[in-house]
């Protein structure tokens, strides 16, 4: 007797807040196979974009290390880019090598925790992830150092940084960077020849260069479908463009280009931070981590666009000012809520074990998506 | 490398060649389209070998009392290129436009954004429903006179 399905309707999630946030997927299944999926999302939203409507430009900084919390430097930096865009505002020399130093720890720090989750998701692989979560920490250190926090950082500020880093960070970094090559090499030789990551990973999830572009995906999920597209590079920003550092690209779209763009990121990011503190200690220390700007900042009429490439992609805010002290308008394009636009078309016709893993290769943050 | 900014008052010339009509008003940075043109002016953006801007970067809407404000973010990716689209949308009471995710897939979550907090409906959107807020809430909270009292 032939065997017969029938198609089931089940909610996946919500589940746990900390590893990919309250999100729930409405999932049709047949047998184990997927044939329909809808994400559904929301249960966070605190609208930030209205809340900052009310408050002035400098006060909203605190709002953008609270969308990607796993990525607070880099929300810090896109909005106060797009603000000294409107106004012009010149920032130190030393500013920029500051965030830039910590934009890309910060991207370490992100890649870290996305990959680990991403193994975690796999299941029983708990060791990766431990060992990652020890590196976060030590970056983590290094971020308490320069400016008391640990994770909503709010270091980066309108025309600079909130203040210098202290004596004792320069070196404690240096350590840093360079016992990271070896620790990084553990997590290689750890993965390298798993042949469950492989089979769980290669050729699932898959999204072509072409869908990739038309549902506007950025960052590694991008990169990782073989566009070679990276706005540090195409559309530098801040002092990128005295920086050298490649360009990661995928070829196959699957789970595991997404995993290998991340991996080499990390040593990429680990080449930028080491060229920038060299750079930047050729400075004289004395200067200047932050322009001279009046306490309440009240921008000329008009509009801006300005992005950053954050660790999960295209992050840009759209500001509309009416010549007063408050954003007549705030909207952030948040690279975690695009991409999760294409979650379905990566996951229609596989199996719903993939189904886990293909979300988690997306790297998102639900306080990015929600807002 | 920086990508270039177009001249809004340059495509603007090159779209009213193509469509005449289409274009209200640009500037520098900008081109106003007409919201009843929207589909036919952005496919004629999108293909190449014009502009080919393969890439949305954002949809986002402004509440400007009047009028609302739709502002599409253009890249390509191939060019190098960017451009800032806007379209205005006068009806308060039942504002509407054409959607453009059959154009870029990007867009679909977008516009169902826009739709939840703003209150415009994208018109051919495959899936038009809101969002993050919970079906039955009352009025769309990034309007201006929203939590106001009606005068």
């Amino acid at each position: 007797m032939p065997l017969k399905t029938e198609l089931v309707t089940v909610n996946m999630g919500p589940h746990h807040p900390s590893t990919h946030g309250v999100f729930r997927m409405r999932v049709t299944l047949d047998g184990e196979v997927v044939r329909e999926m809808e994400p559904m999302f929301g249960y966070l939203h605190r609208g930030i974009e209205k809340l900052a409507e009310g408050r002035t430009y400098t006060q909203n900084i605190p709002f953008t290390d609270r969308l990607d919390y796993v990525s607070s430097m880099a929300g810090n930096f896109s909005y106060c880019l797009s603000v000294e865009k409107l106004m012009g505002i010149e920032v130190p020399e030393r500013a920029e090598y500051l965030r830039v130093i910590m934009c890309e720890l910060q991207r370490m720090v992100n890649h870290l925790i996305a990959v680990g989750f991403f193994l975690n998701d796999l299941g029983a692989m708990m060791t990766p992830l431990l060992l990652m979560w020890r590196e976060r920490e030590k970056i983590v250190d290094l971020f308490e150092m320069a400016c008391g926090q640990r994770l909503l950082y709010n270091y980066i500020r309108i025309g600079g940084v909130s203040q210098d880093v202290p004596s004792e960070f320069v070196p404690a970094l240096e350590k840093f960077l360079d016992d990271f090559p070896g620790y990084f090499q553990e997590f290689e030789d750890l993965l390298k020849g798993n042949e469950i990551l492989q089979a769980r990973t290669i050729g699932t999830g898959v999204i072509s260069a072409r869908q990739a572009i038309n549902a506007s995906m950025s960052g590694p999920c991008l990169r990782a479908s073989g566009v070679d597209w990276d706005l540090r590079r195409d559309d530098s920003y801040s002092i990128y463009d005295r920086l050298n550092f490649d360009v990661i690209v995928g070829k196959n779209g699957d789970n595991y280009d997404r995993y290998r763009v991340r991996m080499a990121e990390i040593m990429q990011s680990h080449r930028i931070v080491r060229q920038a503190l060299a750079k930047m200690t050729d400075l004289s220390p004395v200067s200047s981590v932050r322009a001279r700007i009046p306490k309440v900042l009240r921008p000329p009429k008009g509009e801006v666009y300005a992005a950053i490439e954050a660790p999960k992609g295209e992050m840009g805010f759209y500001l509309v000012s009416d010549g007063s002290a408050k954003p007549y308008r705030w909207h952030v394009r948040a690279p975690d809520f695009i991409n999760l636009g294409v979650l379905r078309d990566m996951v229609v016709g596989s199996k719903i074990a993939d189904l886990i893993v293909t979300f988690g290769s997306i790297d998102i943050c639900l306080a990015s998506v929600d807002r | 490398m920086k990508l270039k900014a177009l001249i809004g008052t340059e495509v603007a010339g090159k779209i009213t060649e193509k469509i005449p009509d289409a274009v209200v008003e640009s500037s520098e940075a900008t081109v106003v389209i007409a919201p009843g043109k929207t589909v036919e002016v952005m496919r004629f953006l999108k293909e190449p070998p014009d502009f080919d801007f393969n890439y949305l970067n954002g949809v986002t809407a402004v509440d400007n009392n009047d009028h609302f404000e739709i502002v599409y973010h253009l890249t390509s990716i191939t060019m190098r290129h960017t451009l800032c689209v806007k379209a205005r949308v006068s009806d308060r009471e039942n504002p509407g436009i054409a959607s453009i995710t059959a154009l870029w897939r990007g867009a679909e979550l977008q516009e169902r954004e826009i739709f939840d907090l703003m209150g415009i409906r994208f018109i051919g959107h495959p899936n038009l429903k809101r969002i993050v807020l919970w079906d039955g809430f009352e009025g769309y909270p990034l309007r201006k006179d929203f939590g106001k009292p009606k005068a």
